[in-house]
């Protein structure tokens, strides 16, 4: 396998060195850190509602270029969903980075196919979307529901 | 100095291939690949005197009981130490600074009482004293580093006092390369009435040490990083303190009477090897002791002098790279970042290579916050190591540099 073609892709590149919604907001309803024990990188995501949509999505932190690509990638995926269609869409992505389910062809994600054949790579590629998750548990549980 | 083509040849794993290429090993500080004569150390205990030693009245066990008092006796010469009932066998260097935290520390430490570490240390000489601190009320007291990474001794003199009960140190980085004056640090242990304890993880495999002429009163350290097998380490303690301790596990072996409301100790060193040892590893490590010794220790350091002292010549002219600790008299490990290609994504083309190197806190979290990063990639060397293979990693990381540059224009 040609790591350059297959891991580093050219879509994964992009969103590394020109990431999508990167940064902090302030009096975000979520907000949820998580640090990859493994190598030490780090994210923070936040996000805005409007009633129950997503309206605005960002992330901070550093990482490699997997872990920053993909969080890029989650931001674009993320907006204007509902918050139930939110944790479906992380469930989704989870388990097609176990290999459990197929990667959409034509879509940004189908870059971070590669990253299945590197499974020290997976929680890089997974990292910001499981924070994402968990500041959804927590948004739930101010709700009360 | 040693054949280095003949050596690599008792090291069977370096002829194979990774990605089509020859494999390049250079994350040697984790664990070092096994000689041909260890490995069948191993085979040859299993398959002619497996037994359980100590305790049976057989040939087997007796066999397998002089073996590994042979191999206690091997490592105990190894490290100049002056008996050998100090020679405690342990899983690792972990699990012998955690038997110090707990057998002397849960002891002998009281609120009030300090215990000096340094900002480079490992987890393994941080947290098990996070712990006894925890439970004692004791507090942890830390000696900073200077820029070149070495120990800032003034700073220890000053911390170092009459309420300090334990010095711990790392004796070799195992990210800055440095060697620390753990001599000196158990100077001033001792002349405030403090223990000294030395974390050789890093330095037993690559250094001659003569725990006498360290003058400290713990030393610990692991096999597997010193052409042993997994699973056994050691702990060397002064006899007459390990008299004293509690006892760290309790079970089979390390008693002497046992009742049922009370039990009594067994003799050093059995005091503190409860249960079913790593048998065939504690004699793995001491015919791992055998190949260190053919080779000689002074013959090892001066190879690895030479590779670190190159390395960081040779990465000191790749544009843009930082490299962490001093630039000479250094161990063979050289710790370097890029600014544009983070550390995970160069261990993950460098494989691509076949080469082997380790990326991350190398589980030092403080001292990476200290040096201001997350994390840096590691490249670590041992006696089968060449020029070549330095080079063959330049190489490997201005292509890194470049394909990683080539995307951000």
């Amino acid at each position: 396998m040609n790591i350059m073609r297959e891991l580093y892709t050219q879509v994964i590149m992009d969103h590394y060195q020109r990431p999508r919604n990167r940064g902090e907001l302030e009096n975000a309803r979520l907000e949820a850190h998580l640090l990859n024990p493994l190598c030490g990188d780090e994210i923070t995501v936040y996000a805005i509602f409007n009633d129950d949509r997503v309206a605005d999505v960002k992330f901070s932190g550093q990482g490699c270029s997997i872990s920053q690509a993909s969080a890029s990638m989650m931001t674009e995926r993320l907006v204007g969903k509902s918050r139930e269609a939110a944790k479906a869409e992380i469930a989704h992505f989870k388990s097609m980075m176990v290999g459990d389910r197929a990667f959409p062809e034509q879509d940004d994600l189908a870059a971070l196919k590669g990253v299945i054949q590197y499974p020290s790579r997976i929680k890089c590629a997974t990292l910001a979307w499981t924070a994402f998750q968990h500041g959804l548990e927590e948004v739930d549980k101010g709700d009360g529901s | 100095m040693y054949d280095i083509e003949k050596v690599r040849r008792d090291f069977p794993i370096l002829e194979r291939e990774v990605n089509g290429r020859p494999l390049v090993y250079l994350d040697n500080a984790a664990t070092s690949q096994k000689p041909r004569q260890v490995v069948e150390t191993l085979t040859n205990y299993y398959e002619r005197h497996n037994a359980n030693i100590h305790r049976g009245s057989h040939r087997l066990a007796d066999e397998a009981t002089a073996a590994y008092e042979e191999a206690r006796e091997k490592v105990a010469r190894f490290f100049v130490a002056p008996d050998t009932i100090g020679l405690i066998f342990t899983r690792g260097t972990t699990e012998s600074i955690n038997l110090v935290a707990h057998a002397w520390g849960r002891k002998n430490l009281r609120e009030g009482d300090e215990i000096v570490l340094t900002e480079a240390e490992h987890h393994s000489n941080l947290v098990p004293w996070q712990l006894a601190a925890q439970a004692t009320g004791a507090t942890l007291r830390f000696v900073p580093i200077r820029e070149d990474g070495s120990l800032d001794m003034q700073e220890a003199e000053r911390l170092i006092g009459p309420r300090t009960k334990l010095v711990g140190c790392i004796h070799a980085s195992n990210v800055l390369a440095t060697i620390n004056p753990v001599r000196e640090l158990a100077g001033l242990a001792h002349a405030n009435g403090a223990l000294m304890l030395v974390d050789g993880a890093q330095s037993a495999p690559h250094l001659p040490v003569d725990v006498r002429e360290l003058d400290c009163d713990f030393f610990a350290c692991s096999g597997h990083k010193m052409l042993g097998p997994t699973g056994v380490g050691v702990l060397w303690g002064k006899p007459d303190i390990l008299d004293e301790m509690d006892p760290f596990l309790g079970g089979g072996e390390m008693i002497r009477e046992v009742h049922l409301d009370h039990s009594t100790w067994n003799d050093l060193p059995y005091k503190y090897e409860a249960g079913t040892m790593n048998i065939a590893q504690a004699i793995g490590l001491g015919s791992a002791v055998d190949y260190l010794n053919n080779l000689g220790m002074d013959e090892v350091r001066e190879h690895e002098k030479h590779l670190g002292e190159y390395a960081y010549q040779r990465l000191s002219g790749v544009e843009d790279l930082t490299l962490y600790g001093p630039e000479k008299d250094r161990t063979g490990i050289v710790s370097f970042s890029l600014p544009d290609v983070h550390p995970h994504d160069l261990a993950q083309l460098l494989d691509e290579e076949g080469i082997a190197i380790r990326s991350g806190h190398h589980c030092t979290q403080p001292l990476m916050r200290r040096l201001g990063t997350v994390a840096t990639s590691r490249a670590s060397f041992y006696l089968y190591n060449t020029e070549k293979e330095v080079d063959t990693l330049v190489g490997a990381i201005v292509r890194a540099r470049e394909f990683f540059g080539a995307f951000a224009r």
